[in-house]
């Protein structure tokens, strides 16, 4: 990791596996990237339907206070979620919304937003709606740079159920691209549609 | 390189280091935060052996561990804030039974249902105080993951040395979050059973004092025959209203833990030596106090933490030492000021004590102690 303190948000309502997300990237930051991390979920009162997050605090060293106070990067595929969670995200963060969200960011919104559906890609390229949470986390690496293509890979592969192994790969690896293509452009407001998942390599 | 890597909750280590402990039952009723300790439960103990029951309610589940130690299992209940409420009638009568079992209670904001699945630490007079009459009281009171492991193992320790009620106070920050740690070795474990008779079932009593203040317990169904009561008994466990008897019974109850308070007392000493202003804490306040306190240091404010991890029972001659020679006193807690009222008995006059109090659900921040430093130094 480049730098010595990060901090990443991914949120959504239940069901949607934003909280897998999280775990995959803890675990690849302590197993690949030398880091300690500690990932903390938060749902409310209604599980299935009502808002989830997960946060996952990285720091090159053990970290005493565990909670998110200084987001880098805020993911949130839910209205829901976004409205709830929307806070200690830092001005020059990186935030990603589903593109229903769109007319319902605040307009003096200072970070870089990306707009893309990943439910409708992971529905699209992966057959299943299921995928969009690995969509997610390739998307982070991809974007922040956080951590690196390979480990974001084996961390994905090192929590997948077994037989699910091809297909996550494909998952992270569409996420890593869409990622890489958000970073890729200086706008500050960046929309990717379903033809930038398409995996170049 | 790839580290050998694995992520625990502190919910999953409760439940790993009960069934470390010996474990075999758990009674409980899903409540948040502490359900996840209910569903590891659930996984966990059906593939040592175990049973794992959800009642119909918080009364009842406290009902079924205290029926299943009777058995000679050892038995842990998990709740929060509302179903502690709840438990407190059966609770008691476990102290009166002189029945073992842990009781973990995942703390959220009150009174009534409260703050669901939020942060709080106001349960703590309640661990003390929530069931009527007198009663020890041993509660610990974990901060970090590593810990949660090592003071579940010991919760079932104390309650099995003690034959009573334990209390493991998690909050919900430690409870939730997850990271990578190590754990102990299983086999360098120290585990502890209750003390079962040595005598034949017809001369056995339930509460024998002859052995001491803690009477062997045997287990049902294995021939040995007792009376079992929320009643004051006499050493046949049947009731028994002789004065007598039922102070001289009382006492041998508080006595059996308050004669070992220095042992059980267990708290974690930062950078007090030279010290001239205090903070007390525990759970994971404690952890935002010691990010103040580092920040602190390093503008040479002499400032550093008692941080306990057993607060009952609180060996208060450890308090008075503290407080006699600090300046100051800082007490950050998630409630309207429970830990504070305590150690204000020991400030008196000479030591100026300052509160922290949150009650929103979200966590003390340590800048609201380093303000407090400041503003005392």
């Amino acid at each position: 990791m480049k730098t010595d303190h990060y901090e990443a948000r991914f949120a959504g309502v239940g069901g949607q596996g934003v909280i897998l997300a999280g775990k995959i990237l803890a675990y690849g930051m302590v197993s690949f990237e030398d880091c300690h991390a500690i990932e903390t979920p938060t749902y409310t009162a209604q599980v299935r339907g009502g808002a989830t997050k997960v946060d996952v605090v990285i720091d090159k060293k053990h970290i005493e206070y565990p909670r998110a106070e200084n987001v880098d990067f805020f993911l949130s595929l839910h209205q829901k979620s976004f409205n709830i969670y929307y806070k200690e995200i830092k001005p020059d963060a990186i935030v990603v919304v589903d593109p229903n969200l769109n007319p319902k960011v605040p307009a003096d919104m200072t970070q870089k937003l990306v707009i893309v559906d990943l439910i409708e890609i992971a529905k699209k390229e992966m057959g299943k709606t299921l995928y969009s949470a690995v969509i997610a986390v390739g998307l982070f690496a991809g974007l922040s740079q956080v951590i690196k293509e390979s480990n974001i890979q084996q961390a994905v592969l090192d929590n997948a159920p077994k037989g699910t192994e091809i297909d996550n790969l494909k998952a992270v690896k569409i996420g890593l691209e869409l990622g890489k293509k958000a970073l890729a452009s200086k706008e500050h407001v960046v929309k990717l549609t379903i033809e930038d998942a398409k995996i170049t390599e | 390189m790839k580290k050998s890597v694995r992520f625990y909750s502190g919910a999953e280590l409760v439940a790993m280091a009960a069934i470390d402990a010996g474990c075999r039952f758990f009674g409980g009723y899903p409540i948040t935060p502490s359900s996840e300790i209910a569903e590891f439960m659930s996984i966990m103990l059906p593939k040592v052996g175990g049973k794992y029951i959800q009642m119909e309610d918080e009364i009842a589940a406290m009902g079924s561990v205290i029926g299943a130690s009777l058995t000679g299992e050892k038995v842990l209940t998990a709740t929060s804030g509302p179903g502690f409420s709840l438990k407190q009638e059966n609770i008691g009568y476990a102290y009166m039974a002189e029945v073992p079992c842990v009781v973990c209670n995942v703390m959220r904001g009150g009174p009534s249902t409260g703050l669901p699945t939020a942060l709080a630490q106001s349960d703590i007079m309640q661990a003390k105080w929530g069931t009527h009459g007198d009663h020890p009281v041993i509660a610990l009171t974990p901060a970090y993951l590593e810990e949660i492991y090592e003071m579940t193992i010991t919760a079932f320790n104390l309650a099995e040395t003690y034959r009573m009620p334990v209390m493991l106070l998690l909050d919900e920050v430690i409870a939730h979050l997850s990271s990578a740690i190590d754990l102990p070795d299983k086999e360098k474990l120290v585990i502890k059973s209750r003390r079962k008779p040595t005598v034949t079932p017809d001369k056995y009593y339930p509460y024998d004092t002859a052995y001491g203040d803690v009477p062997p317990m045997a287990n049902f169904f294995e021939g040995y025959r007792f009376h079992v009561t929320g009643l004051s008994h006499d050493k046949t466990g049947f009731p028994t209203t002789d004065p007598e008897l039922v102070q001289a019974d009382q006492e041998r109850q508080i006595r059996k833990v308050s004669s070992k308070a220095h042992e059980i007392f267990d708290y974690e000493s930062y950078l007090m030596k030279d010290a001239e202003i205090a903070i007390f804490a525990f759970g994971s306040t404690a952890r935002a106090a010691r990010v103040a306190i580092d920040n602190a240091r390093k503008m040479g404010i002499k400032v550093g933490m008692v941080r306990f991890r057993v607060l009952w029972p609180l060996d208060e001659a450890e308090v008075l030492k503290v407080c006699s020679r600090s300046k100051a006193v800082i007490v950050p807690e998630m409630n309207m000021g429970q830990l504070s009222t305590i150690i204000e008995k020991f400030t008196a006059d000479r030591t100026k004590l300052v509160k922290i109090n949150h009650v929103g659900g979200v966590p003390i921040h340590p800048t609201d102690i380093f303000n407090e430093i400041k503003g005392v130094n």
